[in-house]
């Protein structure tokens, strides 16, 4: 059932959810945590959606926020959804005027009592996501990278610089799979690593927190190759025996291969939001392994970048400037990973 | 593994992935191996469980090429998996499919099935690690073993494994599970035998487990201080369907209590074991399962029934003795119950009560603990008439999850205490979260963790419990009918009654 509400506030906001739940005939939904996804006016519905197809493996009391103009006088209104063949519940809260610059007022009575509470920027992240007013409420923050619509070569950092213990980008969580095969490679053959090589479009949060994990747990340096895409194609690790690449070429196959062993076919595909999100909300406690990367991405970009071809590392230099201002927009459909 | 830099404890993320290895399984046109076997291993598949290079050779006497039996699976796959079908993992997976055709008995198929292998290890890097899945009936074992053993598919390189995969029924009684056991145990060691109960691998049934030992509020009651008694159901509304060579002369007590029952009866019972390895698993249950006493007298502490005609949820059904390829005169019982105690400091004096059935009231499987009523209640009588037992309810399946019984007042009374329950919904809480037991077990298999598998010392312990009341009945006539869709025959009630108590509705 959908309760319409307008010129509302969090009481009645409340209310609402109180009404629909016993309409719909369950007093208690055992709802595990209260998800809040903050979203400008324009991106709504398809983050609702995707927050709604997360909650279907975590049950949750979903709040989209939408923050409007903060011009004018306060004006909160409300869409209330519940039953109806999803579990949990949600609420579509948009906020103008005043009132939008103190969104966190309106969240904080609706939270729910004694569970985990998830903030998800689906776009335009905070630059400090620990800092921001909502995101404070949070116990688990989660931003991706790869969707902002411009400086997209530094979100990802700014995203790094301001980590606290609870952040977590999309970005990272795209690269679990890759992760997944690569340490189940090295199970077979642990030998000690002397290069490693990304290969990634050129604009890709993704193959950055992937050479920093590598390099990190690895302790060698990496290397940056280029392609076109989509998102990581290759990684390769160079061994004494060999070398262990995973390379995918069209965002779904992938072939793994290893010294000594035939190569073998391997589905890596990419994944969409809700299916990213599913795997975030299984883990709400910080991630210490995601911590340590973001650390050493940070002291990789902090000292010069090592390109493997002389040319290509002139050619980004002489055209860097160029290059940046187009990487810096956005386009369309394009991910990470 | 140890050694490896990219894997760190903290990294929860990253699931394992067992290495580069194959599954042989025999018996692969059967019921199980494509309507469970096959689906979950594309579930595992498809979330990126399996090991690249991951290939699957089928055994069977149809006469089949590698397209046909890769036909087969695909449609049984696109039917039953738990998860979306993906035209990528897919084709990945359907080129490591083989087929080799053959009786268990035929030298040729099996000098194939070694050369299949060979080209797999070869062309799709399965590294010679192989798991050999005897979906087929216990009979054909002996014959496969000594087959594998014969063209040296047992034997394997250091550093590579081979490992057996088993259904139930491990035997029929104690003396045919040590004949089996001997035919595995004289060609693969014990640690590469693998029993599958599929129970264990439910989520629900390694809950029990969560729940005794990560939280402080069940524990402590968790005795024969507070518990009066504990019921073990596992009802069946369907009758026995096709499977009346398999289930005539078995029975529910070998069918189920064997092996399920006394299962979730060891993990309910037994004490907290030092970790949660396998060796210390299995000495916690294996302690418990010895510790299990028979009632005194077998007449007065167990039942048995055998559906008659009737209705079931509206339907009309026919009664066990009338189904196709029953004999007139069987005596297999359909129903079971039994009175079990344990010796220990924590449980005597509880009983544990155990029954099994077919054609009974709904589907349901479930373990109760009934607590002892309060000692004094400061209440008027008339108050707290409607108040029964404070119980537990542990659901295993449908619906899966926990119900909390306890008395509360009844608003707008002066004093009225009346039962209500408060209830955790595992599909509410997590929904979809729940792979199927068999991704669960297969995976276990192929990374070589044996927690949830019961090892031989356990069969023999369930045989040795269930051996005496079997004997017992089949020198006592004829099971007792019941008819279809209640809840079992008139004597099992008799039996509870007898102690001042009774059987839940489920």
């Amino acid at each position: 059932m959908t309760i319409v509400l307008e010129q509302t506030d969090a009481g009645g906001i409340s209310a609402a959810f109180l009404s629909a739940r016993k309409s719909a005939g369950s007093p208690a939904m055992g709802m595990v945590m209260t998800m809040v996804v903050v979203v400008p006016a324009a991106g709504a519905e398809s983050a609702i959606e995707a927050a709604q197809e997360a909650a279907r493996e975590h049950p949750s009391r979903v709040l989209t926020v939408v923050i409007g103009s903060a011009r004018g006088a306060s004006r909160i209104d409300a869409e209330i959804r519940s039953g109806s063949g999803a579990p949990g519940e949600t609420a579509l809260i948009r906020l103008s005027g005043e009132v939008a610059k103190h969104s966190e007022s309106v969240v904080l009575p609706l939270l729910l009592p004694d569970s985990p509470v998830v903030v998800w920027w689906p776009t335009e992240p905070p630059a400090d996501p620990a800092a921001d007013p909502i995101g404070r409420l949070g116990t688990r923050r989660i931003t991706d990278a790869a969707e902002v619509s411009t400086g997209r070569n530094r979100a990802m950092l700014t995203q790094c610089r301001s980590y606290a213990p609870g952040n977590t980008d999309l970005a990272w969580t795209r690269i679990t799979p890759w992760r997944a095969l690569i340490a189940a490679a090295f199970d077979q053959a642990p030998g000690k690593v002397t290069g490693i090589k990304v290969t990634a479009e050129r604009v890709s949060p993704s193959a950055e927190l992937l050479g920093a994990w590598l390099s990190d747990r690895l302790k060698v340096p990496v290397s940056w190759g280029r392609s076109d895409g989509p998102g990581i194609t290759e990684v390769a690790l160079a061994t004494r025996d060999g070398e262990i690449r995973l390379a995918r070429g069209d965002g779904r196959h992938a072939t793994l291969s290893v010294p000594g062993q035939p190569d073998r076919p391997v589905g890596l595909r990419r994944r969409d939001v809700p299916e990213l999100l599913h795997e975030e909300l299984r883990r709400l406690d910080p991630d210490d392994i995601y911590a340590a990367t973001v650390r050493k991405l940070i002291k990789m970009r902090d000292t010069p970048r090592s390109t493997t071809k002389k040319s290509a590392a002139k050619k980004a230099s002489t055209k860097n400037g160029a290059a940046r201002k187009k990487a810096d927009k956005k386009p369309a459909g394009r991910k990470g990973a | 593994m140890t050694g490896n830099p990219l894997r760190d404890p903290q990294d929860r993320r990253l699931p394992k992935v067992a290495g580069p290895c194959g599954m042989v399984i025999f018996g692969v046109t059967g019921d199980l191996a494509r309507k469970k076997l096959m689906p979950a291993i594309y579930d595992l598949a498809n979330r990126g469980l399996l090991p690249p290079g991951f290939s699957v050779v089928g055994f069977a006497r149809r006469e089949w090429a590698d397209q046909d039996f890769a036909k087969i699976v695909h449609d049984s796959v696109r039917e039953h998996a738990r998860t979306e079908f993906r035209e990528e993992v897919w084709g990945q997976l359907a080129q490591g499919f083989r087929f080799v055709q053959g009786d268990f008995d035929d030298d040729v198929a099996f000098d194939q099935l070694r050369q299949t292998i060979t080209d797999l290890d070869r062309v799709r890097g399965t590294g010679g690690n192989h798991a050999f899945y005897l979906s087929i009936p216990p009979r054909f074992f002996g014959n496969v073993i000594g087959q594998l053993e014969e063209h040296g598919l047992a034997d394997h390189p250091p550093d590579t494994w081979r490992r057996v995969v088993v259904e139930k029924p491990f035997g029929s009684d104690l003396e045919s599970a040590r004949a089996l056991n001997e035919t595995l145990s004289g060609v693969f060691p014990p640690e590469a035998v693998f029993r599958i109960d599929h129970y264990l691998g439910k989520e629900t049934v390694q809950n029990i487990l969560a729940m005794r030992f990560a939280n402080m509020m069940f524990e402590p009651l968790w005795n024969a201080n507070y518990v009066d008694h504990v019921q073990i159901t596992m009802a069946e509304d369907i009758g026995i369907g096709g499977r009346a060579g398999y289930y005539d002369g078995i029975g529910a007590a070998r069918d189920v209590i064997q092996n399920h029952l006394l299962q979730l009866l060891a993990l309910t019972a037994m004490e907290e074991p030092t970790s949660f390895d396998a060796r210390s698993l299995r000495m916690e249950k294996l302690k418990v399962l010895e510790s299990v006493t028979l009632p005194r007298r077998l007449d007065l502490g167990t039942a048995r029934g055998q559906y008659a005609a009737g209705w079931a949820g509206g339907v009309k059904v026919p009664g066990y003795l009338e189904e196709p390829d029953i004999p007139d005169d069987s005596t297999t019982e359909t129903y079971a119950a039994i009175r079990l105690g344990i010796d220990s400091r924590r449980w005597s004096g509880v009983p544990f009560y155990l029954r099994a059935g077919k054609r009974l009231g709904r589907r349901v499987t479930e373990v109760a603990v009934q607590f002892k009523k309060a000692p004094h209640l400061p209440f008027h009588a008339a108050a707290t008439e409607t108040l029964t037992h404070n119980a537990l309810v542990i659901r295993v399946q449908p619906d899966e999850g926990i119900t909390l019984r306890f008395g509360s007042k009844v608003p707008g009374t002066q004093m009225e205490i009346r039962d209500v329950n408060m209830d955790f919904a595992y599909g509410g809480t997590f929904t979809e979260a729940s792979p199927e037991a068999y991704e669960r077990l297969i995976l276990d298999v192929l990374l070589g963790e044996p927690p949830l598998f019961p090892r031989h010392e356990e069969v023999e312990q369930s045989w040795r419990i269930l051996d005496p009341i079997i004997e017992h009945w089949a020198e006592k006539g004829r099971p007792e009918p019941y008819p279809s869709g209640t809840w079992g025959p008139s004597s099992a009630d008799e039996m509870l009654a007898r102690e001042g108590r009774s059987w839940r509705r489920p």
